[in-house]
């Protein structure tokens, strides 16, 4: 519906008014269009850049190389058990003592409280360990605890049997 | 008293600057989107508060399914080519070159032994869409995983990039440990260390308090 300007007098007086036909044409169309586009390009862009979460592997020791072991005091195990449990008992697990199994969970009120309360010790390890079973969703949920809680020294681990074991005897 | 007119200004706004700017807009987002590869697989990660963006280039993306296929794909266009016949080469494959423009399309991701390979890039993209993909072996027996990461890590180094790809790890949230465990220690064997686990995002809760 390209759009004559309404004349806006009547001509008065004999002057020619020659050129009043107006170059304005109507831009509903087009302006539909770019939005369209707009909206797209925006929803696309926005989307496909996913987030990452970086992990520093520790690198492997050269042979002969001792590392330091970690002081019991300091360190805190967190078990990830399958159907999305989570354990935790502070210490190691040696021969000698058995630690104290304790359950919780990936929310706000279960591991969260735990890390922060140990936050207090500055030497504190966490020792992260995914049980076979449990799923990848618990590995990243766990580190994050450790990026929200800002703990900074923690460690994947591979499961040992004896921690397995220590899942099934505590019965929780 | 004459009739009060009504004004004879038609409703039509000038609409020039409005347009001006869509359209600036329109073109801002169209040269910097960059429009998200066909995966091969479906892949539901988990999220993370983690605010980090993957890097734009220079990506070599790992995903591991549900399923516990693992799959392996480059954004790198300048190695394709080179990849897909040096890592052919070591298992004693060869591609036509109808086939290595085909792995163009294909290598964002894909999770096919390199003895199928050939098959697979002979297909056309429709066809393939339908191939169920088994995933790259990825075992001490058949390492052909790590040999896709070595080569593409030792290609980008030489390209114009000069520095190896960044490595994200692109795991389903049911994925398991130990597939994921695995993947990572054969990359740590060869001394990468430093992996990007790609999640979605989630805000990030107040810790404590």
């Amino acid at each position: 519906m390209a759009e004559i300007q309404q004349q806006a007098d009547s001509g008065k007086g004999g002057k020619k008014r020659a050129k009043k036909m107006s170059t304005k044409i109507d831009m509903t169309p087009m302006v539909d269009l770019a939005f369209l586009l707009l909206t797209f390009f925006m929803l696309t862009t926005t989307f496909s850049k996913p987030t990452v979460m970086e992990v520093a592997m520790p690198v492997k020791p050269k042979p002969g190389e001792e590392q330091p072991p970690i002081k019991a005091s300091n360190a805190l195990t967190l078990l990830l058990g399958e159907n999305n449990k989570l354990y935790y008992y502070d210490g190691l697990l040696d021969g000698t003592t058995k630690p104290e199994l304790k359950l919780s969970n990936y929310g706000a009120d279960g591991i969260r409280k735990v890390l922060l309360q140990h936050k207090s010790n500055p030497q504190l390890v966490v020792l992260i360990k995914p049980d076979d079973k449990s799923a990848y969703k618990n590995m990243v949920d766990i580190l994050d605890e450790m990026n929200i809680t800002e703990t900074k020294k923690y460690a994947l681990v591979d499961i040992s049997k004896p921690d397995q074991e220590l899942i099934k005897t505590s019965g929780l | 008293m004459p009739k009060v007119k009504p004004h004879r200004t038609s409703p039509s706004l000038d609409m020039t600057p409005m347009v001006d700017l869509a359209f600036l807009l329109v073109t801002f987002f169209m040269l910097t989107t960059k429009f998200a590869p066909e995966e091969a697989v479906v892949v539901d990660t988990p999220s993370s508060t983690s605010e980090i963006r993957l890097p734009e280039s220079h990506v070599i993306t790992i995903a591991v399914d549900k399923d516990k296929r693992v799959f392996f794909g480059v954004d790198d266009d300048a190695i394709k080519s080179d990849l897909l016949t040096q890592v052919g080469a070591k298992y004693g494959v060869s591609f036509t070159p109808s086939q290595i423009q085909a792995f163009k399309g294909v290598a964002s991701s894909f999770g096919t032994p390199i003895e199928k390979l050939p098959a697979l890039l002979s297909l056309d993209s429709e066809q393939r869409k339908l191939v169920k993909q088994e995933g790259i072996p990825a075992d001490s027996v058949n390492n052909q995983f790590i040999e896709w990461v070595q080569t593409a890590q030792a290609l980008s180094r030489k390209s114009a990039y000069g520095k190896p790809s960044y490595v994200a790890i692109k795991g389903d949230g049911n994925a398991d440990v130990p597939t994921v465990k695995r993947v990572i220690k054969l990359m740590q064997d060869k001394n990468i260390n430093r992996f990007n686990l790609i999640t979605d995002l989630e805000t990030k809760p107040v810790a404590g308090n």
